[in-house]
């Protein structure tokens, strides 16, 4: 221990004699920069225009419309995850889904906060069960993953709004319930192609049953929107 | 060596257990059975499977437990299943055999909530779906008759079964654990293994659900018997043999409990989410008429 001070001793008493002048080459940059940062400074995004923040934005979630509707084992919707694409596509269905304001209060389909709920909370949880079985997938790639693959359904519901737009018979629910039960298994399946991997082998089914579930009750839901009629007559069943 | 073999039984049984224990703290995840097998091969007094594998299960179940409640390795015990044992599960909750308790043959000091709380998701939701569709085509050719989805049902079904599936387990297995501390003789499964009996029991519900789409009173009662026969036998099955140990009184009590309970789930169920409305008997004939009449009476006004 006492080597270890002798030998410093020297360093330190020596350094109290170094003083900056102009003859010492210094690295480096010791004077405060004033002006604005050059467009060297490529990494800040604070000052660019906020066209370009939105566009690169909406580009990533575009790519991972792209990615959902042409699953294919590729880990770009896992690695850079992010949760606006499910909100947009959470809050679309909920407002298309939402019973309206003449429908009796107590029969007829969710409200938006019921869809809303059901979506996330739905995703929390099967997130949370794959985690609980052993995978090895993160939170929120799992979170994103899941609200990234409603896009078929969304989609179907546009679909199934318009036909609804048209007429309201048996053909109709025919051409609907091809619609819901393709996009339904689009969207099953997509998730899977997703997920699957992360999970131990002999479990992979243990998984997939509960995003199984999901999609279904949301199809389900998306099957029997029922716009709302003038005459609203005794509904059956309080 | 020859010196230990002179030994007592009863040191040469505690003798493994110790090595095993050691084994384990070495390398936790390792199972005891082999090895402990291994070191005493030429024991020569044939020592009883039963003991074997309950000194195995016991220490598997005291690792268990050395996790804190607030770590997700807790949790995920819980969930240390794989799919052919969910399987397994489901199918004995199906063919309840006599003398063959669910939790020896089936659970096996491995309880899972995996199976109680998907089963009691789908069950819920498949309750609420059915009775939509059954109470859709009963009323189809009712010109009155709005179609509506009903998803408030799904929020009940969903409080109903889950309320059933943890709750009741909980009072049956605090009941239980009581009387065992007031005797000697009795013993008690574990919390887990009670919720795991009740989860898997609940099964059978699901496709008699999915049968009750047929709206036909008379269907839905049969269905409803019958699935209510197949899951209370699991419990009976299940349940008896720590009943039994117990005052005749108090076993018979507890067990007529049990049954009503699940009896009282399954017709509550049956008359929230498949009400058959009956042909109008004589007496409401005019009552219909009368509704009839006043219902049409605001369309016109509409029209």
């Amino acid at each position: 221990m006492a080597e270890v001070d002798e030998s410093t001793k020297p360093l330190f008493a020596g350094l109290s004699d170094v003083s900056i002048s102009e003859d010492i080459p210094v690295e480096g940059e010791i004077s405060v920069p004033v002006d604005s940062p050059t467009q060297d400074d490529e990494y800040s995004t604070l000052d660019e225009p906020v066209k370009e923040t939105i566009l690169r934005d909406l580009k990533a979630v575009g790519k991972k419309f792209v990615h959902v509707l042409y699953p294919k084992k590729s880990t770009a919707l896992l690695r850079d995850w992010d949760l606006w694409g499910p909100l947009l596509l959470c809050v679309t269905l909920a407002l298309m889904l939402q019973r309206s304001s003449t429908d009796s209060k107590e029969d007829g389909g969710p409200q938006f906060a019921e869809v809303f709920v059901l979506i996330w909370f739905g995703s929390v949880v099967i997130t949370l069960n794959s985690k609980l079985l052993g995978g090895t997938i993160s939170f929120f790639q799992s979170l994103c993953v899941l609200g990234y693959c409603i896009l078929p359904l969304t989609v179907a519901m546009i679909i199934c709004r318009l036909v609804l737009l048209g007429s309201e018979g048996i053909v109709s629910f025919i051409i609907r319930f091809i619609v819901v039960i393709v996009s339904f298994g689009w969207s099953t399946f997509a998730s899977t192609a997703f997920l699957a991997d992360s999970q131990p082998p002999n479990r992979k089914a243990l998984v997939v049953y509960p995003i199984f579930l999901f999609y279904f009750v949301i199809s389900w839901m998306i099957l029997t929107f029922a716009p709302s009629s003038s005459s609203s007559t005794k509904t059956v069943g309080h | 060596m020859t010196a230990r073999k002179m030994a007592s039984p009863h040191d040469f049984s505690f003798q493994e257990f110790e090595e095993a224990a050691e084994l384990l703290s070495a390398n936790p995840d390792a199972s005891t059975h082999s090895t402990a097998r291994l070191e005493n091969v030429n024991v020569g007094m044939n020592m009883e499977d039963d003991e074997d594998a309950q000194e195995e299960t016991e220490m598997l179940t005291r690792q268990k437990k050395n996790f804190k409640f607030w770590s997700f390795e807790y949790y995920q015990s819980f969930f240390n299943i794989d799919t052919f044992q969910v399987l397994d599960r489901i199918k004995g909750s199906v063919l309840p055999l006599p003398g063959r308790s669910f939790v020896k043959h089936h659970l096996r000091n491995n309880p899972d909530l995996y199976g109680p709380f998907w089963i009691c998701a789908t069950l819920a939701l498949i309750m609420a779906i059915s009775g939509n569709v059954s109470t859709f085509l009963n009323e189809s050719g009712d010109s009155n008759y709005h179609y509506s989805p009903q998803f408030h049902k799904v929020t009940v079904a969903c409080v109903i079964i889950y309320c059933y599936a943890w709750l009741v387990p909980l009072g049956l297995w605090g009941f239980l654990q009581w009387r065992t501390n007031q005797s000697r003789s009795l013993s008690n499964y574990s919390f887990l293994e009670t919720v795991s009996t009740y989860g898997y029991s609940l099964f059978i519900y699901i496709p008699a659900a999915v049968l009750c789409v047929i709206p036909e009173g008379w269907v839905h009662w049969l269905i409803f018997l019958l699935a209510t026969v197949v899951s209370g036998s699991v419990l009976i099955f299940t349940f008896w043999p720590i009943l039994s140990d117990d005052t005749r009184v108090a076993a018979l009590s507890t067990m007529v409990a049990i049954i009503v309970l699940h009896l009282l789930l399954a017709v509550c169920c049956k008359f929230y989410f498949f009400p058959i409305t009956q042909q109008p008997l004589p007496l409401t004939t005019t009552a219909a008429s009368l509704v009839n009449v006043t219902a049409s009476a605001p369309k016109a006004h509409a029209v």
